[in-house]
Formats: structure tokens, sequence, C-alpha cells
């Protein structure tokens, strides 16, 4: 038994099952990074004092350039697909990961640095929010990774049946991957910068 | 229409699914793709999940009957930490409380009411031959079923299960003794759950209605369905936040919803650390933030309770009066306006929370206005009664003492959505009343008219009609004496929460012996049950074998056979009419089905 | 639609362009916070920018400049919660009868 509309669209809605699934996959995203800086905003607004200057503003800003060149490897990564050209999609699929990786890395630094002078999640409601907020970003970051594997590795026989199909699946993936990204526009200066 | 010959590709063809037939037994009936077998799976545990909810209220109904004295025959079964002497201890008695509650909302009403119903019906109602996501509706039943072991787990650790209510309650949810992680990672897992689900539901409901069936043909409890999905994906993530921030209190060390400077036992406390570690540079942590993040949940929650059972009760009085639902568009809006707005009120549960009287005017005008378009569904089904020869099979029975009990209580929740009589009766047994007139006889009663209505599409056989005539009339008159004089108890003061059910305080004297007759009127309803479970085993096996279309109904889920095979249709449904053409004038038959063509 | 290869290969020197002033914005608001505005203008001209860098993302990246209604629709209302949830909790955390119980900085533990 085939479910319609995996791969074509639905005439009347122009889509396709999984491009509305993942978007309100994304949609139920905002609302609990929403719920978080909510949270931000209201222990800020109850604070005393906030502490300035606390984060590793370089390599913050490094790592926003990482995730930022990681979406144009993902958008193109989907591109070359629809161009037919399957090495360079490859290896845009593999800079993504490999980008990723290495956000995830520094991430670990400036972990371990805070962790270093005992300044964990319990010393501060700043670095309390700090760490959940990138944390439960990381853990995005990670499950993206998870899915990119996958496509480069066992998922990308799909391309050899169902060209299409694969192709939307990248699409998906890219989108959750730009979300990924565009939360991370706002942690910057949210985190490092204000 | 030249689209048609692609629009359901493989919807009819008896080869492929006799493919699929040869599963085995893990594919077929565990790890089971197939709505029709999820919404049983789900079904099934959210029943046995209400029974023990049900079996945790009856301890607690004892010990508020009878404070102190042991509970009798399986007294001795619960060990020295939670009942000594078989006297349940305050803290035994607020885990059964917090877990009952819990239950009862993320584990029975909810899985039965959108896992079960919803993946069963709402796919054949909409003639379509699965889910959009058949692999994610299997993880989403997974991921509730893990849900549950947690939280049934975490009676047997050590302290016990979570004692802070369902709504958990920072302070006291970080520093009480009990499983409060687990319970938070129970709700991790119930949240997934329910996010994987909704999804799948929205885009099952846009994706793939059949042809024909344009959104103003929907049958009412499709749209039910519909809104209640996306009060699940849009509320839950934020209680998921909080839950997360809450973890980080009890295990990280951190203070979201603990205030500096609380000192409990003569201690200055900080969150699990137990110790002020003299460092809040940034501030103490907001108890009121977990309470607006749980309610930005919890009200869109309580809809989530009670419109899918609207949307029950609908398909069964359309079926039962053999009429078209009076003004189907007035409750159609109704219910997208209820959906929406059931997100700007949920600080009506937070008036004693020394909120200004600003916010207070605004949440009370909005609770005003919400209550109007569940007036409106009300009354529209109301209407749909006059003048009906109406049917009084099973469901019909539970449809109809739906309303008057789901008009008490939304009654009795307007004082509640008013501030000034809401600071008398914040946290007394009225609360209690109004919520479970909503709950128990509103939505528990539909969900059974609900099972008792599409058990013979599930499988091919009818339940037995005598045997559901005595689960009706003995559950709605126990139910009434349980919840009504909770409403007594309440106005004159007595609290809820209480491990002697207000025994201590001398104005709730007068009013302690409904205590007693709660209890005798708990123990008949569980009697009562007898009858359904009797007659839902029994009629598995030996009800009348019934043909398709049993009630002789107009939706489309009564064109598949009964059971319906995995793909759910023999060809493919069309819709051709509005969901409830019933007595038509000059029609042959008293129902025209939306599948049944046009005739020249 | 961007599924045909020809509006693809078009697209993609788009995709570079947004990416590259992507880059651009980061570096002016790490420029921006060297300046040391006052706080309420720094955040200010921060969210500014956080927001104009995420409409890129989402309108070019995520192809939301032509999406289908239903993909509006449902982000339109996530929109208005997300509002509904930033604005809400605060305004009601903000009026409290009475003068608002503020952390002080704690003289010490214990008493
Ligand atoms: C129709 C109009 C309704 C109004 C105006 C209303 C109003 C309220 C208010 C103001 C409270 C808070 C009372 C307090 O704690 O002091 C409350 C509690 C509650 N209501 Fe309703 N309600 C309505 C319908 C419903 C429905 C349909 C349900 C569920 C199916 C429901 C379930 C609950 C629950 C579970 C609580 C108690 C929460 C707790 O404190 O544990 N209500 N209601
Ligand atoms: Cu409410």
């Amino acid at each position: 038994m085939n479910i319609p509309y995996t791969v074509e669209e639905r005439p009347d809605t122009g889509l396709a099952n999984g491009k509305l699934g993942i978007w309100l996959f994304l949609a139920s995203e905002v609302m609990l990074f929403g719920a978080l800086f909510s949270t931000y905003i209201i222990l800020r607004v109850g604070a005393t004092e906030w502490p300035h200057g606390e984060l590793n503003i370089p390599l913050g800003a490094i790592n926003t350039v990482i995730l930022i060149s990681s979406s144009v490897t993902m958008v193109m990564a989907w591109a070359s697909l629809k161009m037919n050209e399957w090495g360079k999609h490859r290896l845009y699929l593999l800079a993504t990961f490999v980008l990723a990786a290495v956000f995830l890395v520094n991430k670990y630094f400036e972990y371990s640095a805070h962790f270093a002078t005992g300044e964990g999640p319990w010393h501060s409601t700043f670095l309390a929010i700090y760490f959940t907020m990138t944390g439960l970003h990381g853990l995005h970051i990670l499950g993206g990774m998870i899915v990119m594997a996958y496509f480069l590795g066992p998922g990308a026989k799909l391309w050899k049946t169902n060209p299409d199909q694969f192709a939307n699946r990248i699409e998906y993936t890219g989108l959750y991957w730009h979300f990924v990204d565009l939360v991370w526009i706002f942690l910057f200066p949210v985190l490092y910068l204000l | 229409m030249d689209k048609s010959a692609t629009h359901h590709p493989t919807v009819a063809h008896p080869h492929v699914e006799h493919a699929h037939e040869e599963l085995g037994f893990w594919r077929t009936y565990v790890f089971s793709v197939d709505h029709k077998w999820i919404g049983i799976q789900y079904a099934v545990t959210g029943l046995l999940f209400l029974l023990f909810g049900f079996t945790l209220m009856m301890l607690m109904r004892w010990q508020l009957a009878y404070p102190g004295r042991p509970i009798p025959l399986i007294g001795g079964l619960f060990g020295q930490d939670k009942a000594p002497g078989g006297i349940m201890l305050p803290e035994f008695y607020n885990q059964l409380g917090a877990m009952h509650g819990t239950i009862m909302v993320f584990m029975g009403v909810v899985p039965l009411a959108v896992g079960g119903f919803g993946n069963f019906v709402l796919p054949l109602q909409i003639g379509a031959p699965d889910m959009a996501f058949p692999k994610i509706n299997m993880m989403s039943y997974w991921a509730y079923f893990l849900g549950g072991v947690t939280m049934l787990a975490s009676f047997f650790m050590p302290g016990g299960a979570a004692q802070s209510g369902w709504t958990s309650y920072p302070p006291l949810s970080v520093i009480n003794q009990g499983q409060q992680t687990m319970w938070l990672i129970g709700m991790m897992f119930l949240i997934t759950s329910s996010l994987l689900g909704s999804l799948n539901f929205i885009t099952t409901t846009v994706q793939l209605r059949a042809k024909g069936l344009s959104w103003m043909r929907l049958p009412f409890f499709v749209w039910a369905q519909f809104v209640t999905s996306f009060l699940l994906l849009l509320a839950f993530p934020p209680l998921e936040a909080a839950g997360i921030l809450q973890l980080m209190d009890k295990v990280a060390g951190t203070s979201f919803f603990m205030p500096s400077g609380l000192v409990v036992s003569n201690r200055i406390v900080t969150s699990m650390t137990g110790i002020a570690q003299g460092s809040v540079a940034s501030g103490g942590g907001n108890p009121l933030l977990w309470q607006h993040l749980f309610w930005f949940l919890a009200h869109p929650e309580v809809y989530v309770l009670i419109l899918p059972a609207m949307g029950i009760v609908s398909e069964i009085i359309a079926n039962n009066t053999r009429k078209p639902l009076w003004g189907y568009r007035a409750l159609v809006y109704s219910l997208v306006f209820l959906g929406f707005m059931s997100f700007i009120v949920w600080a009506h549960h937070m008036f004693m929370t020394g909120m200004g009287t600003t916010m207070s005017a605004f949440f009370q005008t909005t609770t005003m206005i919400i209550s109007i378009p569940s007036v409106v569904i009300l009354t529209a089904l109301l209407m749909s009664l006059v003048g009906a020869s109406i049917r009084f099979t099973t469901p019909m029975l539970f449809a109809l003492a739906f309303l008057p009990m789901f008009g008490i209580g939304g009654l009795t929740g307007l004082p509640l959505g008013l501030a000034p009589s809401d600071i008398h009766l914040h946290d007394t047994y009225y609360v209690i009343g109004h919520f479970h007139y909503v709950v128990a006889p509103g939505t528990i009663f539909a969900l059974f008219g609900g099972v008792y209505y599409w058990f013979p599409k599930a499988t091919g056989r009818k339940m037995n009609d005598l045997l559901g005539q005595l689960h009706f009339w003995g559950s709605l008159v126990a139910i009434n004496l349980v919840f009504f004089p909770m409403f007594i108890e309440g106005l004159a003061g007595m609290n809820r929460r209480m491990y002697d059910g207000g025994a201590q305080f001398a104005h709730t004297k007068s009013v302690l012996y409904w205590n007693v007759v709660q209890g005798y009127a708990a123990w008949a309803l569980g009697l009562f049950q007898l009858f359904f479970i009797v007659n839902f085993f029994m009629s598995i096996k030996w009800g009348k074998a019934v043909d398709r279309n049993p009630w002789e109904a107009t939706t489309l889920e009564w064109a598949a056979p009964s059971p319906p095979p995995h793909g759910n249709f023999l060809t493919e449904p069309i819709a051709y009419r509005a969901p409830y053409e019933y007595s038509v004038p000059g029609a042959a038959k008293d129902f025209t089905p939306q599948f049944e063509p046009e005739r020249a | 639609m961007h599924t045909d290869p020809a509006a693809v290969r078009k697209s993609v020197r788009l995709y570079v362009t947004i990416g590259v002033s992507l880059l651009v914005f980061t570096a002016i608001t790490v420029m921006a916070n060297r300046l040391h505005f006052v706080v309420p203008i720094a955040i200010t001209v921060a969210i500014i920018i956080a927001c104009i860098k995420g409409s890129m993302v989402a309108s070019v990246f995520m192809h939301l400049s032509h999406e289908k209604k239903w993909i509006y629709g449902a982000l339109l209302l996530t929109i208005v919660f997300f509002i509904f949830l930033m604005c809400i909790p605060l305004f009601t955390i903000m009026d409290t009868i009475g003068t608002p119980v503020r952390a002080t900085p704690i003289e010490h533990a214990g008493h």
C-alpha cells in the first residue's frame, strides 16, 4: 500500500506530505525555543544585575561564521541534486557535516573552559540559561549530523531508485538545518553580546 | 479532472493487500504501522491507564473518607515507606494524587481520545488509506508507551513517585523527595509522542482527504481532531522547555524556578544543592515562570481533553437523531475560535499569585470570551435534538448525558474565570468538581460512547446493548454522586490536596460526611465498569456480527469493510455531499451516505 | 518554483550572495558591540540585525519567499502564539499587587 503524495505534490495544496510535516515540526520548534527566550527575558528583567563578558566572543563569532557557511553548503547540496550533479552534492553534504562537527568541537572548548573554573550551570542564572539554550541547540546540531550521516551513508541508495524522493529528503534536512542556523543567529547576540 | 488517475494510486489492489497480510506477528501486532492497529493499541493502553488511575484514586478516597484508618485487605502490600501498618502516609497520598492526575490526563484521556479515536477514525473518515507518516505514527505510540513505563517505574524507585501534583509547581516539586526527575523524563516522552502524533494528524487531514471531501464537507469529528492537533503541536513545546528547565533545577543545580533566599527548614535553599552557593550575581529564579509555561500548555490541554469528545458526540448525535447537525458552520467556526482563544486565557489559573489587576482583567475577559463558543457548540448540539425521533442506542445515551454534564462543568467554570469569585473558590474542591464534570461525565462518557459506536467498525461485531445500558445508567448515577458533592464541599471551604480530606479544619466539619458518600459512590462507579469490561471482551468474540454500516451512518468510514483491511477501502472513496445527509426529503432511505454516487 | 534545474542554477548565485551578506552582518553585530552603546540601544541594534539575518535565512535558504499557503498559514499562527508567549508572561510578571519583590544582592547565607 502506498501513501499518496509522498513524492508528488497534491494539486490543491501544492505540497508533498513531507514538506508540510517538516514545517509543522519546525513550528513546534519555534515554540520550544520561544519558551526559552521568554525565560531568558523574564530572568533578565528580574535580575538585579546581569553579567557581561563572561563568554568568549571570538569563539562565538567563529561559530556563527561556521554555521552560516554550513547553511550555504547545505542549500548547495540540495541545489546540486536538482541540477543532477551527484558528485557535488556529496561534497557539499560532507562539508556541511564537517562544519557541524567543527561547531561542536568549538562548543566543547567553550564548555570545558567554563567547567575548568568551576562555573557550570549552577553558578548563576545567566550561565544556567546559557548552558540550557546552547546545550539544547547543540543537541539539535547533533541530531542534524546524524541525519546527514544517514544520507551520506545508507540513505544515499535512494538516489538510484527514487531521485525525486531523495531530493525531497535533502530539502527537508536542509529546512531543519537552516532553522538550527537561524536559532543560533539569535542566540549569539542574545547570549554573547548583550 | 486529469489528476484523478493519480489520486490514490494504490488504494485498491487486493493482490497488494494480500502481500501485506504476510507481515508476521511482530510487524502486525506489535510494531504495526497500520493506523487502525496503532489506534487500537493507543485505545487499549489508554483504557488500561484510565483503570489504573482510577485504582489510585480509590486508595485516596479511602483515606479521605476514613483518615488514618488502615487500608483494608491490601494495606499491607505497600511497605513501610508508603503505608506502615496499612495506614497511608501523607507522602504516599501525594504520590497517588500527583500520579492520578498525570495518568488520567496525559496517559489516559488524551491517548484514548486523540491517539485512539483520532488514529482509528480520522483516516477512515477522510477516505485515506492510512496516515501520512505511518512510521512516525508507530514511533508516536512507542514514545507514549515509554513515557508510561517511566511513570510507572517511578513508584518503585527510592522516594516513590512524584509528589507535587500533576501541575508540579516549584519550589516544592524541586525540593520534594520522590521521583520528580522520572516524572519530568516521562513527560518528555509523552510530549514527544504528542508532537509526532499531531503533525501527522494535521498533514493527513490537509493532504489525504478523498476526492470531493472539501473542508466544509468534513465530519465534525475530523475538524475537532484537526484543531486539537494544532493545540498539541504549539502548546506542548513550552511545557517541554519548562520540563527541561525543571530538570536542570533538579539535576544540574540551576535555579530557574527557585527564588533566591528561599528558606526551607531553617536553611537557605538554592535548588538541589541544598546550600546557598553565594553566587546570585544574576538574580534568583522565578517560580511563577513555571506556572506560566505550564499553563501555557495546560489550558489548551483542557481543550485537547474536550474537543475530541465534542467531535465524537456530534457524530453520534447526527447518526441517532437522523438529522443533519444543527448549525454545522457555526460549530466549525466556534471550534476554530475556541482553539485560538485557548492560548490566551491561561493565567486564569493564577489569579491568586499576586497578579495585578490589569492582567487579571485581561485574563478574565478572555476567559469570558472563550466561554461563548463553548456555549454555541453546546447549544447547536442541543438544537440538533429538537424535533428528532431519537434512537436511544447505547452510544446515544452516553452522548446525550455528555450534554448536561459538560454543561454543568462549563457553567461552574465561569465563577472560576472571574477573579473576585475565584479568590474564594481557588484550590478548593469546587475546582475539582468543575473540571471533573467536564472530564469525567463529560469527556470520558463521550469516549465510552465512541467505543460503543465504532466498535463494530473495528471488530465487525456490535457490543451488547443490555450490558451497555446497565453500564450507562449505573455510571451516570454513581459518577454524579461522586462529583456533585464536591461543589458543596468546595463552597464550604474544603481545600483540595489535603491528605485527611480537610478533617483538621473546623470550618469543613459540617460537610465531611460527603467524603464517605463519595467513597461508596466511587465503589459503585468502579463496579459498573465491570459491565463494560465484560461486554468489551465478550463482544470481540461473540458480539452480533454486522456488515459495514450497521448504524446506517453517512460518513466515509462506513464505506470500508468492518474491520477494514490494511489500506482501508476496496474502491477509492469519493465524497459526493455534506457529511450528515439524514432524512433528505424525497430520498429513498433516511440516510444518504457521503460516498453514495449521485443518481441522475 | 525552484524545482526545475534552470531555475535552481539561477538561484545558486543568490545563495552565495546571501551567505556573504550574512557574514557581513555578523561582522557588523560584533563591531557594533565594540562601540558599547547603552544597553537598550545595544539590544535594539543587535535584535534588528538578528532579525534581518533571520529573515534572509528564512526567505532564501528556506524558500519562504515563495511558499504554499498552508505553510504560510501554519507559520502565521505560530508567530502569533510566539508573540503571546514572549509578551504575556512578561506583562503578567511585571504587573503585581503592591511592590514587586525583587531579588536583593544576598548579604549572607544563614543570617
Ligand atoms: C467552558 C468554560 C471553562 C471555564 C470558564 C473554565 C475556567 C476554569 C478556571 C478559571 C479554572 C481555575 C480555577 C482555580 O484553580 O482557581 C479552571 C480549572 C480547571 N479546568 Fe476549567 N474552565 C472551563 C472549561 C474546562 C474544560 C472544558 C476542561 C477540561 C476538559 C477544564 C478543565 C480544568 C481543569 C483540569 C482545571 C484544574 C486545574 C488544576 O488546578 O489542577 N475546564 N477552569
Ligand atoms: Cu484554564
